[in-house]
Order: structure tokens, then C-alpha cells, then sequence
């Protein structure tokens, strides 16, 4: 029943979304975009909390996953769009992500295999080695631009496409967590030793988390190559990786919520700070360093999960 | 239903295991007992997957199960509940041990386990919707002796369930830890530090000493052996 009723949840967030992208030319531009960067810092933070929160191995190469997916997307739509002559066509968008996300996977499958016998600052290190690699690859990849970027992009991203995947995304990753299956993810963090003494296959688990993290990545990668048109290795720097993991710290490792609240509230600060000028990235790092302090758990604690607030809001309107 | 052959450990160059052979039989309680580094924790942890022999082998109801990989040992019916308890402290009693029965499919029967553990340690039941880190220690070993009961295995290791639990809960457990042996007729592997208390509830004993076997008997026999009250009772 409470399955039920989330697929209902999902559904009516990808009409609204739908209906919103109707309206989507008379939102101001400058607006429209924080809008979407919101939905693909989402997309971001969440994928990378399944992960650094769930799973518990730390990661900083999600930027690397991001770009793969972003070349990709970018590659497989201008192939797309001149066999098809046509650049709107509704299905170019959606074929161009799943190719990001799938070759992201694979590249998340290559990294984790050998990486993930690593712990911790290891893994982390290597992640972060890995996601240079991939920037400095497409870098001397001349038929991706090089250094200068990948041009003409269709802008093919609208309202629509970013907050269902969005809804999708946020959806899959709450059922995962809470189904026994999921359990295993946090199994696994919690205490690797004991969770393999239960049957669980550490390893695999891992290894899952990595892919499907990587896979998301991917999309929301495509998803930002069809919204800006132009993409160069430069935006997919550990820079990137690092802003997606202070989102996760944030919001709270293992809180799908807290994420998405870090996710909007971190991409909507430095904009809203703007007035203060130059000042804008100090007061910016030194909230985060004040948020740290005073919630090193992050804004949401560990144990809140989405199920449970809906649940909690359902009682609360029962009762009233 | 056990049976360790000549089983070697090394770790890096250091020879933790130098040929350990112990056997067990259906239903009994056997201890294995040594002093700190002596390899006890070693050997249960090969025998579970956790640690790759180097050589040797272990034999589990015939089926040769050296070196297979922890979560297939576990389906075989070998469960472990780990030295320092271990339990996952962000998942809920409950969650916890629906951990322990991760590999199974037959709800009633799991149901039927979770019951069976609540009857042994009603404490739990008080506890079940609370984070297992939130519990006392021998909560936790309660916890971690319940979540292995939940794979339902046929040989039950338990490695060190005294370890850092107030004196008067590790008799309680020590008692469950017989009661489950005579309810559900368990095979259980205990690893102890504490054998006094172990021989008081084992069958048969081996006494190991830096890798090495030094003593075997019945746990009765081991108890009145000179050498082993002056070396592990205390008496001189």
C-alpha cells in the first residue's frame, strides 16, 4: 500500500513537472536556470549519497561519472540529430541520456572493481585520481573538442525532462533503501565484517552501489550538456566533484531528504549572495563551516528518511 | 560435522596459524581457548570465509569449503556472531536481525526464528524498534548472538561473547548459550578467553597456543588438566 502510494507521489511530481514546462518560456531566464541547476544538483547529490551515505565509500570522482555521461549524451544527440534532421525529435533526448548514463555506468563498473577493496581515504583518493584522469582524457580527445569544448549542443533540456528525472531518481533511491534488498547497503556501512558474516556479498554491494551511482551521474550529466549546449573538460574538475560532496555532507550522509534540501539551498546561496559581491564565497564557505559545527550529522540526522515523513504527515492528518 | 585439517594463516610474513586441526562434533558445545594472539579469533574466521588459509583445509558435512567466499559459507549453514559484537548500530533491533536472515526467503519461518530469539532474550523485544547502538553491551551481544540464530545454521560460532560485558550478563548469556545448544540441538563453536566459564558449559575443548594445537579433551578433563589451571584458571 505504501508502494502504491508513492508511485502516486511519483506520477503526479512528472505531470507537474510536465505541465510546468508548458510555462516554461514566461519564467524569467535567469531564474529558469538556477531551476534546473537545482534539479541536476538533486540528481547529483542524491546518486552520490547512495554511495557516500548508504553504502559508505567514499567517493570523489562523481564529476568524472558526470562528464562521461555529458560527452556522451552530447555525442550520441549531434549523431542523432543529423542522421534524423530533426533536433526536437522527442526521443533524441531520452536515447542521448540512457547512452550517458549506461557508458557512465560502465566506467563506474572499471572503477569499482579494482578500487573498491579500498577504504575510506584510500578509496577517496582514488576516486578523485580517477576523475582527473577522465577530465584529462577528454582534454586530448580532439574529437571532443579538446581543451575548447564541445560545441552546438541541441538544447533539448526543459522543466520536464529534469524533474522527472528527478522524481524518478528519488523514487528508485527511497524504495531501494527501504526494501531488504537496500537494507544490505546500509549493512554493509554500518559494519562490513559483520554484514558479510550474515551472507552479504560486501563486494557486490559495493560494486552496485558504484554503478548505479555512476549511471545517475551520467544522466544528470547529459542532462546539463542539453541544457548549456556547450561543455569543455574545465566544468567537470574535482571543483565539481567536491561541491556534490559537501551537498551530501550537508544535507546528512544517508538522508535522502537532507540531501535534496543541501542540493537546493547550496545552489541557490551563492546566487542569492550575489548582492554582497565579493564577499559572496566568503560568507558562502563560512556558512558551511558554521553548518559543520553546529550539525556535524548534517541538517537532517542519518535516521530521516522520506518514507517516514510522508508516513508521519498521513498520521498527523488522520488524527487532526 | 567440522573438520579442520592442518589449517595455516599467514598474515603478510607472520605465520598466525602454523597447522591448528580440530573436528566437531553434531550437537556439542566445543571451545576453543588460548591466550590473546594465540589464533583462536584466526581460526573461526577461516573456517567463516572471512580470512584466506594458506594452506590446509576445512571440511564442513564433507563438502570441502576452504577459501569459498564468506556469504557462501553462510547459505551452507555456518553463521558467526563476531568478536566485539559488531552489530550494525544505525539499523534497528528488528533490522537487525532481518540482516541475519538476509539469505532467506521463507517469512514464516524467519518469523518463526525472530520468536525464538525474543523468547530467549525478551530484552530484545523491549528493544526492537531501537538503533542496535543505542543498546548496553550485552544487549549487544544478545543482539549478535540472535542476528547469527537468524541465518538458521547448523554450527554456530561464537567468538569471545564475554568480551567487555559485566560479569553478571555473561553468566546469563553463557546459560542461553547452553539453553540454545539443548533447545534446537545447535552445534556451536565457542571462542573463549574466559575458560573457566567455557569448560563449565563445553563438551570438548582445545587449548591453542601461538598458533599452535596444545591441549584437547573433554572440556571436563581440560578443566582438571595442571597445566591448563595454572596457565588459564589463574592457579598456581
Amino acid at each position: 500500500m505504501k508502494s502504491n502510494s508513492s508511485k502516486l507521489y511519483l506520477l503526479a511530481a512528472i505531470m507537474v513537472s510536465l505541465l510546468v514546462s508548458f510555462f516554461q518560456d514566461q519564467i524569467n531566464p535567469y531564474y529558469f536556470q538556477i531551476v534546473i541547476y537545482i534539479g541536476i544538483n538533486i540528481i547529483l547529490a542524491t546518486s552520490l549519497n547512495l554511495i557516500n551515505g548508504f553504502a559508505g565509500q567514499f567517493s570523489l570522482g562523481h564529476a568524472g561519472f558526470m562528464s562521461i555521461g555529458a560527452y556522451t549524451a552530447a555525442v550520441a544527440s549531434s549523431m542523432l540529430h543529423v542522421s534524423s534532421g530533426n533536433p526536437t525529435g522527442f526521443l533524441v533526448l531520452p536515447v542521448a541520456l540512457l547512452l550517458g548514463g549506461a557508458v557512465a555506468a560502465l566506467a563506474g563498473l572499471l572503477v569499482g572493481i579494482p578500487t573498491l577493496r579500498l577504504k575510506g581515504d584510500y578509496l577517496a583518493i582514488t576516486t578523485l585520481g580517477f576523475g582527473e584522469i577522465i577530465r584529462v582524457v577528454i582534454q586530448n580527445l580532439n574529437f571532443l573538442g579538446g581543451p575548447r569544448g564541445f560545441i552546438g549542443i541541441p538544447k533539448l533540456t526543459n522543466f520536464f525532462w529534469v524533474f522527472s528525472v528527478v522524481s524518478i531518481v528519488v523514487f528508485v533511491i527511497s524504495n531501494l533503501i527501504n526494501s531488504t534488498y537496500g537494507k544490505g547497503f546500509l549493512a554493509v556501512r554500518d559494519d562490513e565484517i559483520a554484514a558479510q558474516a550474515m551472507g552479504i556479498n560486501t563486494t557486490k554491494y559495493k560494486v552496485v552501489a558504484f554503478i548505479t551511482g555512476a549511471f545517475i551521474a551520467g544522466i544528470a550529466g547529459g542532462l546539463y550538456a542539453h541544457f548549456v549546449s556547450y561543455i569543455n573538460p574545465q566544468q567537470f574538475s574535482f571543483i565539481k566533484s567536491i561541491e556534490i560532496v559537501v551537498m551530501v555532507v550537508v544535507g546528512g550522509m544517508g538522508s535522502t531528504a537532507g540531501v535534496i534540501f543541501a542540493a537546493v539551498v547550496l545552489t541557490i546561496l551563492p546566487e542569492a549572495l550575489r548582492t554582497v559581491a565579493q564577499y559572496r564565497m566568503v560568507i558562502y564557505s563560512l556558512l558551511l563551516v558554521i553548518i559543520m559545527i553546529t550539525r556535524p550529522q548534517g541538517l537532517f540526522g542519518k535516521r530521516f528518511n522520506l518514507g517516514r515523513f510522508f508516513s508521519a504527515l498521513r498520521k498527523l492528518r488522520v488524527s487532526s | 560435522m567440522l573438520h579442520v585439517e592442518n589449517l595455516q594463516v599467514k598474515y603478510g610474513a607472520i605465520a598466525a596459524l602454523k597447522g591448528i586441526s580440530i573436528s566437531i562434533e553434531r550437537g556439542k558445545i566445543v571451545t576453543l581457548l588460548g591466550t590473546n594472539g594465540a589464533g583462536k579469533t584466526t581460526t573461526l574466521r577461516t573456517i567463516s570465509g572471512l580470512v584466506k588459509a594458506s594452506g590446509g583445509c576445512v571440511r564442513f558435512e564433507g563438502k570441502d569449503i576452504t577459501n569459498h567466499p564468506c556469504h557462501e559459507i553462510v547459505a551452507l549453514g555456518i553463521a558467526q556472531s563476531p568478536e566485539g559484537r559488531m552489530i550494525f548500530s544505525n539499523l534497528t533491533v528488528k533490522e537487525n536481525l532481518e540482516m541475519g536472515a538476509y539469505l532467506r526467503k521463507d517469512k514464516m519461518e524467519i518469523q518463526k526464528d525472530m520468536d525464538f530469539a525474543f523468547s530467549i532474550f525478551p530484552r530484545l523485544k523491549e528493544r526492537l524498534k531501537q538503533p542496535g547502538g543505542t543498546l548496553s553491551g550485552g544487549e549487544q551481544q544478545m543482539l549478535a548472538i540472535s542476528r547469527a540464530l537468524m541465518t538458521r545454521p547448523r554450527l554456530l560460532m561464537l567468538d569471545e561473547p564475554s568480551l567487555g560485558i559485566a560479569p553478571i550478563l555473561v553468566k546469563t548469556i553463557f546459560e542461553k548459550v547452553v539453553e540454545i545448544n539443548r533447545e534446537l540441538g545447535m552445534t556451536i563453536l565457542l571462542v573463549e578467553q574466559n575458560a573457566h566459564l567455557a569448560l563449565q558449559i563445553a563438551h570438548f575443548a582445545y587449548v591453542i597456543e601461538t598458533g599452535h594445537l596444545a591441549i584437547q579433551g573433554n572440556a571436563a578433563d581440560i578443566a582438571r588438566n595442571e597445566d591448563v589451571r595454572r596457565a588459564y584458571l589463574g592457579e598456581t
